[in-house]
């Protein structure tokens, strides 16, 4: 189960648990947390928890709730957020270790899954930037690999440089050669993709392997020579 | 049926993941029978993999002895509501199969799986889906996923409660509202599509789908069409680079040509007659 962690000035006061559907947060005694302070609005914030997922939303307080000291309204909680109400801070923790209870008949196998997300993933996503190339909770480590490029060593547009930005490069020519180079965490990898000739790196023809390049490998792809080299 | 298999170019890879121990994905393909289907299944110990072995070994037989027998004899002439009525009988029977074997062995109980099927026939496509396995389709540059997925958080999309941007990042992912075996009748959603010359359909499990972005299964798609078979293993490879947290599944189908249903004159004058 998810919790909030309560504090003042750095003082921890209270541990809440994340155990209700609704839980409203406010100066008045009926909330579920009451905050006995004039800058806390009397209904100032609700939690609203649906299963693993909860939702932190203002409820037109008059000095606002602020998360990782941005103002809010409605607000999708992750994992460390802190919640700003007045001089009281509210921090966020996930539950990473789901499986407690009855898992529903639909649930697949969660208690797996959940459990393989391991905490530094979510610190990772929470510092990166929430570009939507990033893949959910699942965001990769940033690249360790340098960045690479081809340059052309022969033909018409000899001395020109392609860089190997995306994830995939094509080269070659459509129907008579085509090798592809793949940017992956641990390297860079050419592929034969189509065509009776395969690509020939360092005076050798590949397989139908994935071969891993090294720095100032020479590639030939219909004909075309190219130099593999990293850039730092 | 030669001529599907030489209309269509199918292609299959699994994959267990990096973090779980058992791969509970199933899949088929046969460019000869026009049927695809992909399973992803759930349930406790070695529950899910029977699940999912179920479901594609009994559709995938079932539908190749329908195939056999029928009266109109290939999938060529096949018609869009007799194609319907089948797989969405063929569903409920497998349904039925696993619903009891679930509740007849304790050590099954509980047990299901997602289900996506395509079923190409005179150049059309019927999906069928339950759960949150996909059907993509890449054709001329555009990257749309066909299925909605039967999950939570699809339902939460829906009714705005939370945006796609915050739900890459929702821990309910996991959790889908239609699966098959778990009830003794399934509600299957089915729908029809046009078929068009180098479509690329892309079946998976959410092991690719939650670890990779679209454009990048697009871009995948796009660089690779010329070997489907490397573009498979590339997506595989690119789920486990990015962590690999559940199993993998990918299933990519490519029309490289007509596969119009043959009317000889018997049809024409039924067709007439209608």
């Amino acid at each position: 189960m998810a919790k909030m962690i309560l504090s003042m000035d750095g003082l921890v006061l209270k541990e809440i648990q994340l155990n209700k559907e609704r839980l409203t947060i406010g100066r008045k005694p009926h909330n579920d947390i009451q905050i006995d302070n004039l800058a806390i609005s009397g209904e100032h914030a609700v939690i609203v928890t649906i299963l693993n997922d909860s939702f932190l939303e203002d409820m037109n307080s008059t000095n606002g709730t602020l998360v990782n000291g941005q103002p809010i309204k409605k607000h999708f909680l992750r994992n460390n957020d802190v919640v700003e109400l007045g001089k009281y801070r509210l921090k966020y923790m996930a539950e990473l270790q789901v499986g407690a209870g009855t898992p529903s008949e639909y649930e697949k196998s969660s208690a797996i899954r959940s459990s393989a997300i391991r905490p530094q993933d979510l610190q990772l996503v929470e510092h990166g930037t929430r570009s939507n190339v990033a893949p959910a909770a699942a965001a990769p480590a940033p690249s360790a690999m340098p960045a690479a490029a081809v340059q052309l060593l022969n033909g018409a547009n000899a001395g020109k440089e392609l860089d190997l930005t995306k994830t995939l490069t094509t080269l070659g020519k459509p129907g008579l050669q085509v090798a592809v180079i793949a940017k992956r965490p641990h390297g860079y990898f050419i592929t034969h993709v189509e065509g009776l000739q395969f690509p020939i790196v360092n005076g050798q023809a590949l397989d139908a392997q994935a071969y891993r390049l090294n720095d100032h490998d020479v590639i030939e792809i219909a004909g075309i020579k190219m130099e593999f080299f990293l850039k730092s | 049926m030669k001529k599907l298999a030489s209309a269509l170019e199918m292609v299959t890879s699994t994959d267990p993941g990096l973090v779980r121990g058992q791969n509970e994905d199933a899949v088929f393909a046969d460019a000869g029978l026009g049927l695809a289907i992909l399973a992803d299944g759930m349930g406790g110990y070695n529950a899910g993999e029977v699940a999912s072995g179920m479901a594609t070994t009994l559709l995938a037989a079932n539908f190749a002895q329908f195939m056999a027998t029928s009266p109109m004899r290939d999938a060529e002439s096949m018609q869009a509501d007799v194609m319907h009525q089948r797989l969405l009988a063929e569903i409920s029977a497998v349904n039925m199969a696993i619903f009891q074997a679930a509740e007849s062995q304790p050590r099954y109980a509980g047990m299901g799986t997602t289900l996506v099927v395509a079923c190409f026939y005179d150049n059309r496509m019927s999906v069928a889906h339950l759960g949150d396995s996909r059907l993509y389709r890449l054709r001329g540059g555009y990257f749309e996923q066909l299925t909605k997925d039967h999950s939570l958080l699809q339902e939460q999309l829906d009714s705005g409660m939370i945006s796609p941007e915050e739900a890459r990042y929702s821990l309910n992912k996991n959790l889908v509202t239609r699966a098959l075996g778990v009830d003794a009748v399934v509600e299957t959603e089915i729908h029809d599509y046009d078929v068009q010359l180098d479509d690329i359909f892309l079946l998976c499990s959410d092991g690719l789908s939650d670890m990779l972005d679209d454009t990048e299964i697009a871009l995948t798609l796009q660089a690779l069409a010329d070997n489907l078979a490397l573009a498979a293993e590339h997506l595989v490879h690119m789920a486990n680079d990015n962590g690999g947290r559940d199993n993998i599944s990918v299933i990519l189908v490519r029309v490289r040509g007509d596969y119009t249903a043959s009317r000889g004159w018997w049809q024409k004058l039924l067709a007439r007659l209608k």
